[in-house]
């Protein structure tokens, strides 16, 4: 009997351990970036991380203004969802309320093999189609813009906006649609005024869950926003990501330099955007969940 | 044709080799390979030291996104030759090399660009002196869109249109376009040439889109008919009819120049460059042998034939 508590106990320790790895990853990830991130802002200060102009590499002293890589990352984002969100939205509606089951059984499975496809061939694609397309349709000089990357965005979003939501569509109670139904709702009215508002938490979280696959997203955007650090808010230019340009200069630079140090500031907001973004997320779910 | 070229001793091994070197660098190497297999096989005989250790191993080379052309085939020669030396080559630019040397990641840098100031401060506090040695030449090529009319450019012409100061074909007697400036990115040797010969050290223009690839600059000029970007000679010329080179003119008004062997060896050519090997002090035998096997007359010869400039 003694043997078997200790067992158990062991047992007990051992699956602690393994839930707690992943928490104590993420605080060694933040506690190594703010290590290498910190020592900019003693010198040569958060003044330099707040100016317009990232040029890294100059003979004069070089710039590690952020404000432009942030805007480019905010308004891939932004202009991705505005796209993606009210599809999403749809889609989930017609899969979780009026979708016969055959449907739903054909639907899920295709929309989820969207995220099977590497981020890679998606860029490629946008490289090669839709970079000349965009070009010819907006008459451009150059089809690597905003624009098309945040289109290829909204395809990688996609799957996760639509899942989310529809599974807090889908946990709205018969309890709270009948009646809205007896009183003479058509279902579509049923299904617009009391089912989806019931879910808007969970909608919520499918929409920051899609807003952080975007923000994080490297390849797609590297491969077709044309990577000017600019600062504007015109789709139709080129913008340079902060993930993109982690990507294109981590290579480069020496241990330790300036340079070195403002990647990983770059990087601290990065992480603290999706780690905000995902804790939205969670506090809606665990409200949606509440309610019912 | 494989025996009468290589002794028995010395197989080619193309196997051994596949993995290593891009696919586009393995073809073009096969193609001089088999041209200058003799030649080779001729430096092998002499080459065999008696020091076996300093053709074993394994010796990576980074860096230089211009020369990895070159180097790749240099590899693949000199491997042929000594079968149990490992010679691996990657791209990434430059000042990607440098940071590897400097972090002690790679045995040789490839660079397209003499070392800066402060990545030799960098070198030293990591107790590691460099020593450089040139091992070809090469021509920064300007190219453009065959179906842009525009035939010459100036020095401070290319200045203004990547300064930022000019955005249309017209201000340099082109058609009523406007510009699309194309960079590679700031780990590129060849950006920082660029930054120093043509822009005065002055910084690129901010809506410059910058590329990750010298071959991505090339297949962008291809389809972009506003389109301006700037690749090694052995780019341009491997890109054939799908770009356009554009003659430079060192000085308004004065002859146009355009990139070749002759212009680039005898120096008229405004924007020419050394192309060099960077080691780490106290020399490893095994890249001394190699760079001494680059600067050969065989190596000299996969130089020519691979469309870049000997080293004097």
């Amino acid at each position: 009997m003694a043997r078997l508590f200790h067992s158990d106990r062991s047992v007990r320790y051992g699956l602690l351990f393994a839930t707690s790895t992943s928490l104590l990853i993420v605080a060694l990830i933040f506690l190594f970036l703010g290590k290498e991130a910190l020592p900019f802002l003693a010198n040569p200060g958060l003044t330099q991380l707040l100016g317009t102009r990232w040029i890294p590499v100059s003979f004069d002293a070089g710039s590690f203004g952020i404000v432009p890589l942030f805007t480019g990352t905010l308004l891939v984002t932004s202009l991705s969802l505005v796209l993606t969100v009210p599809l999403g939205i749809g889609a989930a509606v017609y899969i979780a309320e009026l979708a016969a089951p055959w449907e739903r059984r054909i639907l899920r499975p295709l929309m989820e093999l969207l995220t099977a496809i590497p981020t890679v061939v998606i860029g490629f694609f946008g490289l090669v189609v839709l970079g000349p397309w965009i070009k010819y349709l907006c008459a451009l000089p150059s089809g690597m813009n905003a624009l098309t990357a945040s289109l290829l965005l909204a395809v990688m979003a996609f799957p996760t906006v639509v899942s989310v939501s529809e599974e807090a569509i889908r946990g709205v109670p018969a309890a709270w649609k009948r009646p809205s139904l007896a009183l003479g709702a058509t279902p579509l009215q049923t299904t617009w005024r009391v089912t989806v508002p019931a879910a808007a938490p969970g909608i919520l979280a499918a929409v920051s869950l899609g807003a952080g696959r975007v923000v994080g997203e490297t390849m797609v955007v590297l491969m077709v926003t044309g990577n000017a650090a600019q600062l504007t808010l015109w789709p139709l230019k080129s913008v340079r990501t902060m993930t993109a340009t982690i990507a294109l200069e981590m290579g480069e630079v020496a241990l330790g330099s300036h340079h070195y140090r403002a990647l990983f500031c770059i990087g601290v907001l990065l992480l603290g955007v999706t780690f905000g973004l995902n804790l939205v997320a969670q506090r809606a779910l665990s409200r949606q969940t509440q309610s019912h | 044709m494989w025996e009468a070229c290589f002794p028995s001793r010395c197989p080619p091994e193309p196997s051994r080799a596949a993995g290593r070197t891009p696919l586009r660098a393995r073809r073009l190497a096969a193609v001089c390979l088999f041209g200058c297999c003799s030649l080779v096989a001729a430096s092998c005989q002499r080459s065999h030291a008696p020091d076996a250790a300093v053709h074993e191993g394994r010796l990576t080379i980074k860096g230089s996104d211009t020369m990895v052309h070159l180097v790749s085939m240099w590899a693949e020669a000199y491997m042929a030759c000594h079968p149990d030396v490992d010679v691996s080559v990657t791209g990434g630019g430059s000042g990607t090399g440098f940071a590897a040397l400097i972090n002690g990641t790679t045995d040789v840098c490839a660079a397209s660009r003499a070392i800066l100031t402060r990545e030799r401060e960098a070198a030293r506090q990591q107790q590691r002196n460099l020593s450089e040695s040139v091992v070809a030449r090469d021509g920064l090529a300007i190219i453009v869109h065959p179906d842009n009319p525009v035939t010459v450019l100036s020095l401070a012409q290319l200045r203004a249109i990547y300064e930022g100061a000019w955005d249309n074909w017209q201000q340099v007697g082109g058609p009523d376009l406007p510009i699309v400036v194309l960079s590679r990115d700031s780990s590129s040797g060849t950006y920082l040439f660029f930054q120093e010969q043509v822009l005065g050290r002055r910084d690129f223009r901010r809506d410059a889109r910058l590329l990750a690839a010298t071959a991505a600059i090339v297949e962008d000029v291809s389809n972009d008919v506003g389109a301006i970007g700037y690749v090694g000679l052995a780019y341009a010329r491997d890109a054939g009819d799908t770009v356009k080179v554009v003659p430079i003119s060192p000085a308004p008004g004065a002859a146009a120049i355009e990139p070749s062997l002759e212009t680039v060896t005898s120096g008229v050519y405004p924007l020419a460059r050394p192309l060099r090997f960077y080691v780490a002090e106290p020399h490893d035998a095994r890249a001394d042998a190699f760079i001494a096997f680059c600067l050969s007359p065989a190596g000299q010869e996969i130089v020519r034939q691979s469309g870049y400039v000997v080293a004097d």
